[in-house]
């Protein structure tokens, strides 16, 4: 049985997922992800090619409400909230580094 | 063995006829609660925050209220705690998460609401495994909670706060969330009631997402009577929550008595033993019940749920996946903690790498994987087409069945750290409670028995959607029996 994930895999999950690990943690992740893979290998054997996936239990497409304008937050209500803010608006650090 | 359960129960339902016809007051009863809490918390650690000042005015309102007169509601100066993960407006929200460190939110779940407006008291916040991920509360940046029968024991997870609260006497009732079987698990471990109401119906606004298409909110309570009083006030359709059912039952506790003759009643074999890792005396103490329910005049029989051998794979590919996508929102931008880097990607980095704990870093990665291309199809979707097979069994099971019967945990309550370094052995312990999430069904735990140990068994009680009122007659039919 092949091993189902790498931990260059694991790497780049974590990138993906905006994590960062160290080396010890990759390793002990990349064993402990693989155990669950490997469960999942029942799943992954069967064979349901006619089966229809479900991704919901309620068989819901779009909830609509009236266009009724209704009481919500104002911003000072959750800004104080928020690590760092400036003229109103959600301070973040910049986006675009010099280098890159 | 060290425990610091009560000897008797108070039951809701009493609290608050006593409180609403004044023979008692809400903050007498508040008091004596706190006092509980103040003898027995820090050897439990059910708690992140006990709303002491909060907890105090609110009874006092509900003694004035009552004093002029007024209706109180149901749940009249009934202590309530709530698992962490519940909005409460202005009081700390952590999912026991440090990412949502220092967090206040700016409103109410709407159960807190429908709670408060019913009467409660909310008495605090309960610990929870992080983002409820985990099946034993040791997975909480706070530190682990204790199981009141033995406090070496863990109370299961992810609402090991709420029951353990419950189960010490702190409170006689805790709400809790459920998304792999994190109410009714607990429930058994620390043997009280635990329900998993229908997928929709319990508003989900305010509940901090973990997999949106199986979260779902529910009560614990000492009484199967409680817990049907406690969902009637939680229950019923919410606008706020666009998955949130119009036709929402809430009525439970008028046919409660109504037993079961003529019930038909299922015994799902490959949750008593057909999957390995179910303990032989949680099957004996199930088959138990089933004999009860036979005595009183329900027809028992065999039936098999072919697609529960899968359930396990296919809970920890979904689950993730939604966790993977929820919390991507916890990025240092709008609430909780921001650990600073040199540009707005670094910032991310160095936020979630601190803020969450290993659980959850190993479920977003975990669902992430399952999520990315290459491996969508042979994962997620084939996960999601496992549900479907279940679903459909489910659904040819009731054509002829009321309820089904199983045990809620394949053992009774574990040590503190046996489990929580090998993540697989302890996904196993939702192995018969994650089938009803998956279909969004309502099931329910309630204590019976116990085991070698002394610690509590339960046994599970699955229903049709918004059938709970067969599901609560049984349970009440079972309780009568083991009391």
């Amino acid at each position: 049985m092949s091993d189902s994930i790498s931990s260059d895999e694991v790497k780049h999950v974590a990138h993906l997922a905006r994590l960062r690990l160290t080396s010890e943690e990759l390793v002990t992740f990349t064993d402990q992800l693989r155990a669950v893979l490997d469960h999942a290998k029942d799943v992954e054997a069967l064979e349901l090619n006619d089966v229809e996936p479900m991704s919901h239990p309620l068989p819901i497409e779009n909830t609509m409400r009236k266009d009724i304008p209704n009481p919500m937050l104002k911003p000072s209500d959750f800004l104080p909230q928020a690590p760092a803010v400036e003229g109103g608006r959600f301070l973040v650090p910049k986006i675009l580094g010099e280098e890159e | 063995m060290n425990s610091v359960t009560p000897e008797q129960y108070q039951s809701a339902s009493e609290i608050a006829d006593l409180v609403a016809t004044r023979e008692i007051s809400a903050l007498e009863i508040l008091e004596r609660h706190l006092n509980k809490i103040e003898e027995h918390e820090k050897d439990v650690h059910a708690f992140n925050l006990v709303t002491i000042n909060e907890a105090r005015a609110a009874a006092k309102e509900t003694d004035k209220l009552i004093s002029e007169g007024e209706n109180v509601g149901p749940l009249a100066g009934v202590p309530v705690a709530i698992k962490d993960n519940l909005c409460t407006k202005g009081i700390p929200t952590t999912a026991s998460s440090k990412i949502l460190e220092g967090w206040n939110p700016p409103y109410d779940a709407t159960v807190v609401r429908k709670l408060k407006e019913a009467g409660a008291t909310i008495v605090g916040k309960t610990n929870l495994d992080e983002f409820a991920m985990g099946s034993s509360t040791e997975n909480s940046a706070f530190g682990p909670t204790r199981n009141p029968h033995d406090l070496t024991c863990v109370p299961g997870g992810s609402s090991g706060g709420s029951a353990a609260a419950v189960a010490a006497g702190f409170a006689p009732i805790a709400i809790g969330s459920d998304t792999g079987g994190s109410i009714r698990q607990p429930a058994a471990l620390c043997g009280v009631v635990g329900v998993k109401p229908t997928y929709g119906g319990v508003s989900r606004y305010g509940l901090l997402a973990f997999a949106s298409s199986l979260d779902q909110v529910g009560p614990f309570a000492t009484s199967v009577k409680d817990a049907a009083i406690v969902h009637e006030v939680i229950g019923g359709y919410d606008p706020l929550d666009s998955t949130s059912i119009k036709q929402a039952p809430n009525s439970f506790v008028n046919e409660i008595d109504q037993g079961v003759k003529k019930l038909k009643v299922g015994i799902i074999s490959e949750l008593m033993g057909g999957i390995d890792g179910i303990t032989q005396e949680v099957i004996d103490q199930t088959n138990i019940a089933v004999s009860t329910l036979s005595n009183a005049g329900a027809q028992v029989e065999e039936v098999s749920l072919p697609a529960a051998l899968y359930c396990l794979s296919a809970y920890y590919l979904i689950a993730p996946a939604e966790a993977s996508s929820n919390l991507s929102r916890y990025d240092g931008v709008r609430y909780g903690l921001r650990v600073d880097g040199a540009n707005l990607q670094e910032m991310n980095v160095n936020t979630r790498t601190e803020g969450f704990g290993d659980e959850v870093k190993r479920r977003i990665m975990l669902g992430t994987y399952a999520l990315s291309a290459g491996y969508y199809d042979a994962y997620y979707g084939k996960a999601l087409k496992v549900r479907r097979l279940l679903a459909e069994n489910f659904a040819e099971l009731y054509k002829d069945y009321d309820v089904l019967l199983s045990p809620t945990s394949p053992c009774t309550a574990f040590k503190l750290g046996a489990k929580v370094d090998d993540p697989m052995t302890m996904y196993v312990n939702d192995v018969c409670t994650i089938p009803s999430n998956l279909v969004g069904h309502p099931a329910m735990s309630i204590p019976f028995g116990s085991g070698k140990d002394g610690m509590p068994i339960g046994v599970q009680i699955l229903a049709p959607p918004m059938k709970e009122s067969v599901m609560y007659q049984v349970a009440h039919t079972l309780e009568k029996a083991s009391q």
